[in-house]
C-alpha cells in the first residue's frame, strides 16, 4: 500500500489504474467516450462521487455495523449520485440528457463501491478522500484518452470544435464510422492497457 | 469495528435512511424550479426543431415568437376558445379502456396543446405533441405536419429512457430526418404510416426501422397509430381539412 499522500494520489492514476489494471468501470467507459465533453463531465461526476462517498464512509466507518456495511455503502453512494444528477439537470440540462442513464449508473460503477469497501472502511477520512480523487482522475484519464481518439477520428472534432474537416461537410477527412460506436472503446482500452503494461512491466500478470 | 448487535444494525440503517432522504429531498425540492425551466426550454427547442425552425445562434424565445399555442379538444377536434386557455387543463381527461389504449398511456387529456406556425397569415405547419410507451419508458416527441395535413415536416423525440445506442437512437437526428416527407394518411383517410424493418426507401408510408430496437420501434408504431387515430389528433386534422375545403 502507498504510504505518503502523494503516492496515495498518484498510485491509482498510473500504477494501479482502476480501468487499466483493475478493469473496473468499463461499461461507462464504452458508453460516454464518443465525445470529449461527455467523457469529461462523466469523469468529473465520478471523481466527485468517489471522493465524497469515500470521505463520508471513512468518517462514519467506526459506527457501521459489519453485517449491514455493504447496504450502507450503497445508500451513501446512491445519495451522492442522485444529488449529482439533480444538480446536472438544474445547471447543465443538455449534458444531463446526453449522459442519460449513465449518471444514475455511477451507483453501480464498481470503482466507487470498490474504493468504499476496499479502502475507506479501513483508512482515515483524509487518506480516503485523496484515494477517491486519485481513482477518479485515473478513471478520467482513461476516459479522456479514449474519447480523444474516438471523437477526433470518429467525428473529426475535439470538444465539439472541428479539427479534421469531414467529407460530409465538404472537407477532406473520411470519418471512421467504427469509432463512433461504443464497441470501438474495447479496442482502445485494450491498446491502453497494452501500453501501460509495457511501460510498467510490474502490472503484467504472472503466469 | 463497531460492536455487533441486531438492534444496532437497525438503528444505524434508520438514521442513515433518514439523513439520506432528507438530503435528497432538499436537493430535489430546491432545484426543481430551475429544472422545470430547463425542461420547458428544451421542449420549446424541440418544437422548433421538429418544425425545422431551430437556429443555434438565435435565442429560443425569439424563434418561438411566431408560433401560436392553441388547445384542441381531442374528441371533437375543435379549438378551445382563447379566453378559456388559462384554466387548468392538464387534469381534465379520462381513463382509456384497454382496447383504446394502444400507446400504453392509461390517461388521455381532454385538451391537448397544438403549436401553429403561420407564414404571412397562412397556416404553414402544425406541431403536435405525442407520447407513447416504448420498451422501458414513455417516449415524448413532437411531430410537425405540413399544411396539407398529412405530410410530415419533421419529428423530434426529446424525452425517453430507452436503451442508449439501440432504442435510444430515436434521438438520432439523422434517423429523424428520414421522417421528412412521409405521409400519415392515405387518400382514403386511413392512417398508414409505419416503421418497417430494413429500409423503407421512397415509400411515403414507411419509415426505416431501428436495428436492434424492435420493441422500441413497436412502441413508436403504436404511438403513431394512437395519436393519429380516432382518439388522438385525427378528428382535429380532419376538422381542419374540412374547413380548408369550405374556404377554398
Amino acid at each position: 500500500m502507498a504510504d505518503s499522500k502523494k503516492e496515495l494520489f498518484l498510485w491509482p492514476i498510473f500504477k494501479r489504474n482502476p480501468i487499466a489494471l483493475l478493469v473496473l468501470g468499463v461499461c461507462s467507459a464504452l458508453a460516454v467516450t464518443g465525445q470529449m465533453l461527455t467523457a469529461f463531465v462523466m469523469s468529473l461526476c465520478v471523481t466527485l462521487v468517489v471522493a465524497f462517498s469515500s470521505l463520508t464512509i471513512s468518517l462514519v466507518r467506526s459506527h457501521i455495523p459489519d453485517s449491514v456495511r455493504i447496504g450502507i455503502q450503497i445508500t451513501v453512494i446512491a445519495t451522492m449520485v442522485i444529488m449529482v444528477d439533480q444538480i446536472l439537470k438544474a445547471y447543465s440540462f443538455e449534458l444531463s440528457k446526453q449522459l442519460s442513464i449513465y449518471v444514475g449508473l455511477i451507483i453501480t460503477n464498481c470503482i466507487v463501491m470498490g474504493r468504499a469497501e476496499g479502502y475507506a472502511m479501513n483508512n482515515s477520512p483524509v487518506a480516503s478522500f485523496i484515494d477517491g480523487i486519485g481513482n477518479g482522475i485515473g478513471y478520467g484519464l482513461i476516459l479522456m484518452s479514449v474519447a480523444f481518439v474516438r471523437e477526433l477520428l470518429g467525428s473529426g472534432t475535439l470538444f465539439g470544435f472541428e479539427i479534421l474537416a469531414l467529407t460530409s461537410n465538404g472537407g477532406w477527412y473520411v470519418r471512421n464510422g467504427l469509432l463512433v460506436l461504443p464497441a470501438s472503446a474495447f479496442f482502445l482500452i485494450a491498446l491502453l492497457i497494452w501500453i501501460m503494461r509495457t511501460l510498467d512491466p510490474e502490472q503484467q500478470e504472472k503466469n | 469495528m463497531a460492536k455487533e448487535s441486531v438492534f444496532r444494525s437497525y438503528y444505524t440503517v434508520l438514521i442513515l435512511a433518514f439523513v439520506c432522504s432528507a438530503l435528497i429531498g432538499l436537493t430535489a425540492v430546491g432545484l426543481r424550479p430551475k429544472q422545470e425551466a430547463n425542461r420547458l426550454q428544451d421542449q420549446r427547442k424541440n418544437i422548433l426543431y421538429a418544425a425545422g425552425l431551430y437556429e443555434e445562434d438565435k435565442s429560443i424565445e425569439e424563434l418561438f415568437l411566431p408560433i401560436e399555442t392553441r388547445f384542441v379538444e381531442l374528441a371533437t377536434g375543435l379549438y378551445l376558445p382563447e379566453d378559456q386557455m388559462g384554466v387548468k387543463l392538464k387534469s381534465k381527461g379520462r381513463i382509456l379502456t384497454s382496447d383504446e389504449d394502444l400507446a400504453g398511456l392509461r390517461f388521455i387529456e381532454q385538451y391537448s396543446p397544438v403549436y401553429l406556425v403561420k407564414k404571412n397569415g397562412q397556416l404553414s405547419q402544425i406541431i403536435l405533441p405525442v407520447r407513447g410507451k416504448g420498451l422501458w419508458s414513455t417516449m415524448y416527441a413532437y411531430v410537425a405536419i405540413d399544411s396539407d395535413l398529412t405530410t410530415i415536416n419533421g419529428v423530434s423525440f426529446y424525452e425517453h429512457g430507452e436503451t442508449p445506442g439501440l432504442g435510444g437512437e430515436i434521438e438520432n437526428r439523422n434517423w429523424q430526418h428520414s421522417w421528412q416527407g412521409k405521409k400519415l394518411y392515405k387518400p382514403t383517410g386511413e392512417m398508414a404510416l409505419k416503421l418497417v424493418k430494413g429500409t423503407a426507401g421512397q415509400n411515403p408510408y414507411q419509415i426505416d426501422g431501428l436495428s436492434g430496437a424492435t420493441l422500441t420501434a413497436d412502441g413508436v408504431n403504436n404511438l403513431l397509430e394512437f395519436w393519429f387515430g380516432e382518439h388522438g389528433f385525427k378528428p382535429y386534422l380532419f376538422q381542419l381539412q374540412k374547413k380548408d375545403k369550405s374556404n377554398g
